[in-house]
């Protein structure tokens, strides 16, 4: 296949004639133990094929079995994205022929899913609140992991033959659904940014997904549109596959409203279609047709029988919710008295909980966020990881602020001491214990390595005695040298004119 | 009452994968149409106030706890294997248009 350069307009040509319509349907992989219908272990990363059972395999005569655990955290999802929560719902088969799927099927939910009609407020850089209404969240299983060999670019179109993993087959998914998304004008690539980092928020902290992108356990398709401007009737749109980072999914929203932008200005139209993602080029390519929902013969799953919820059920569960990301983070912020640049800073740099865990530990706010946001961000930076995988714990922060106050160690050290600590060296106190670097504020000892340094430092002895008192720094190398650089520097200075009996 | 055209069983046999001759579709239309117009009957008795039975046992929630159970071996997953190579199945290069 090759290559294809489409035309495309800048955004702001785009943007001068057209108004986009977005929609997003989001896949959360579920963190339960087992997978959707049989009991095979989900784990991300394990040998190829071992995961699974004759059900994921789709051999004959095998019967599924609801993950009850999947359907509670289905309920908690849908209320937490302000849903209604269905009465009664079943499974349905959705069939294709794929050799990710071998059942030659995807057992998920049809026309009645499990939660529907909700909405999420999505808050933009700026503050500026959007909300995104929900049509629906439906339960289903993933597909098993296809590699393509053979061809020099992996991808798909140049590949020999593919090797499958069902490991993935079967894991639990719930599928978000926004309704069509129009009057977000110019800003949509950023509050398509926003909407999937919104959703990731919500599934870590519901703690039903280990929410990471890169693994594939949030994936974002990215439905766009274009109506000429002063125009209301929805353009035919493309939708975006498999777009797998927040980042990636404004860029897929820019290209996607540039490219048909150029079509539509030059009098041409739209095919509806599923268009792939190319993070390297930031661009799409043409995939195939998309189905009409009828070609997939929907049928109801005759090997699984109703969910029925009771506002009993519903309700033990919604007690269960933890406090919703946006307002937890409204809260925090008025709680540390941070401004809006340093708390955006904070939440940008995915350090929110380690520093409501270290205050919680007993350090001050403003303490937690000069470390994890000074050295610790530094460390990470050099490192070249986030901060939280950087080693270096709540704990160990509150512990170097202890050792700080109680003049064990100075600012200085503390800054390698976190060093050491990332370095996977121990905690805080038995680095410093282990590697002496405790600062040497003991008279006795600063005494007699200022009486060293007198007596091997004649000549700058007699300019400090005769009034020359910045010739104290000549002095003050050698006891640093002495101690390690441990020394309490004002400390030494005091010592030396004590000892020589000058005075400023 | 039921339309079933030639063209419609030729869609579905694509869809499904499977291969028909000329004389096959004619044949598959003209009884699908006939088993759908048999189908069509229960429409006639059944109004908007009965709900379609997808189960007919009156079961709800049969849940399974969230435990691992026995899985099968690498092996044994592939000894199904049409080709397998580097503990996976292998299959032909499927592009996504057919």
């Amino acid at each position: 296949m090759t290559a294809v350069t489409d035309e495309v307009l800048t955004f702001d040509e785009a943007m001068a004639g057209f108004d986009p319509v977005l929609g997003f349907e989001v896949h959360v992989e579920l963190n339960t133990r087992t997978k959707m219908f049989s009991s095979a272990a989900n784990a991300f990363g394990d040998v190829p094929n071992t995961n699974v059972t004759e059900v994921d395999l789709g051999l004959p005569g095998v019967l599924p079995v609801v993950n009850g655990k999947a359907v509670e955290y289905a309920i908690k999802l849908g209320l937490a994205l302000n849903c209604q929560i269905a009465e009664t719902c079943g499974f349905a088969r959705k069939n294709y022929f794929y050799p990710d799927t071998p059942k030659n099927f995807q057992t998920s939910q049809y026309d009645d899913p499990i939660a529907h009609d909700g909405w999420l407020d999505v808050e933009l850089e700026d503050g500026t609140v959007f909300r995104v209404e929900i049509e629906r969240a439906h339960m289903e299983e993933d597909a098993g992991k296809l590699t393509h060999v053979g061809g020099a670019s992996g991808r798909i179109q140049d590949a020999a033959h593919s090797l499958v993993d069902y490991n993935r087959a079967g894991v639990p998914l719930i599928e978000i659904v926004t309704k069509p998304i129009a009057g977000v004008g110019e800003r949509a690539p950023e509050l398509a940014r926003a909407y999937v980092t919104a959703v990731r928020d919500i599934v870590k902290n519901l703690g039903i997904s280990d929410a990471r992108m890169e693994r594939g356990n949030v994936r974002c398709d990215a439905n766009v549109s274009l109506m000429p401007k002063g125009t209301a009737a929805f353009g035919t749109r493309t939708e975006t596959k498999n777009v797998n980072s927040t980042r990636a999914v404004a860029h897929a929203v820019t290209y996607e409203i540039q490219r048909q932008a150029a079509i539509l200005k030059a009098g041409g139209s739209i095919v509806q279609e599923t268009r792939h993602w190319h993070e390297d080029t930031r661009t799409t390519t043409s995939g195939r047709p998309k189905s009409d929902a009828d070609d997939y013969r929907y049928f109801p799953e005759p090997d699984l029988v109703p969910i029925v919820t009771t506002p009993e059920w519903i309700e033990e569960l919604r007690a269960q919710l933890p406090e919703p990301p946006a307002e937890r983070r409204k809260r925090l912020k008025a709680d540390w008295g941070f401004s809006d640049e340093e708390f955006r800073d904070v939440v940008n740099a995915g350090v929110l909980d380690e520093i409501a865990d270290t205050i919680a530990a007993g350090a001050t706010a403003a303490a937690a966020r000069k470390w994890w946001m000074g050295e610790i961000a530094r460390l990470a930076n050099v490192e070249g990881k986030d901060i939280p995988e950087l080693g270096v714990s709540p704990a160990d922060v509150v512990e170097v602020e202890a050792l700080i106050a109680e003049k064990t160690i100075n600012d200085k050290i503390a800054k390698q001491v976190l060093g050491f600590v990332a370095a996977g060296e121990g905690s805080p106190r038995a680095i410093v214990e282990a590697r002496s670097l405790a600062v040497v504020s003991d008279d006795g000892a600063l005494t007699t390595a200022v009486q060293d340094a007198i007596a091997q430092n004649p000549g700058v002895v007699e300019k400090i005695r005769g009034g020359k008192l910045q010739a104290i720094g000549a002095l003050i190398g050698p006891v640093m040298k002495a101690t390690r650089g441990q020394a309490d520097a004002g400390r030494v200075r005091e010592i030396v004119m004590e000892q020589l009996g000058v005075t400023e | 009452m039921s339309a079933i055209t030639r063209e419609d069983v030729a869609h579905l046999a694509r869809l499904a994968h499977i291969r028909m001759d000329e004389q096959e579709l004619d044949k598959m239309s003209g009884e699908l149409a006939v088993i759908m117009d048999a189908v069509a009957a229960v429409s006639e008795v059944a109004g908007d106030d009965v709900p379609p039975t997808s189960h007919p046992i009156p079961l709800t929630n049969v849940f399974r706890e969230d435990e691992p159970g026995e899985m099968l071996s690498q092996e044994q997953a592939l000894a199904m294997a049409p080709e397998a190579e580097d503990g996976q199945f292998r299959v032909p290069a499927i592009l996504d248009g057919e």
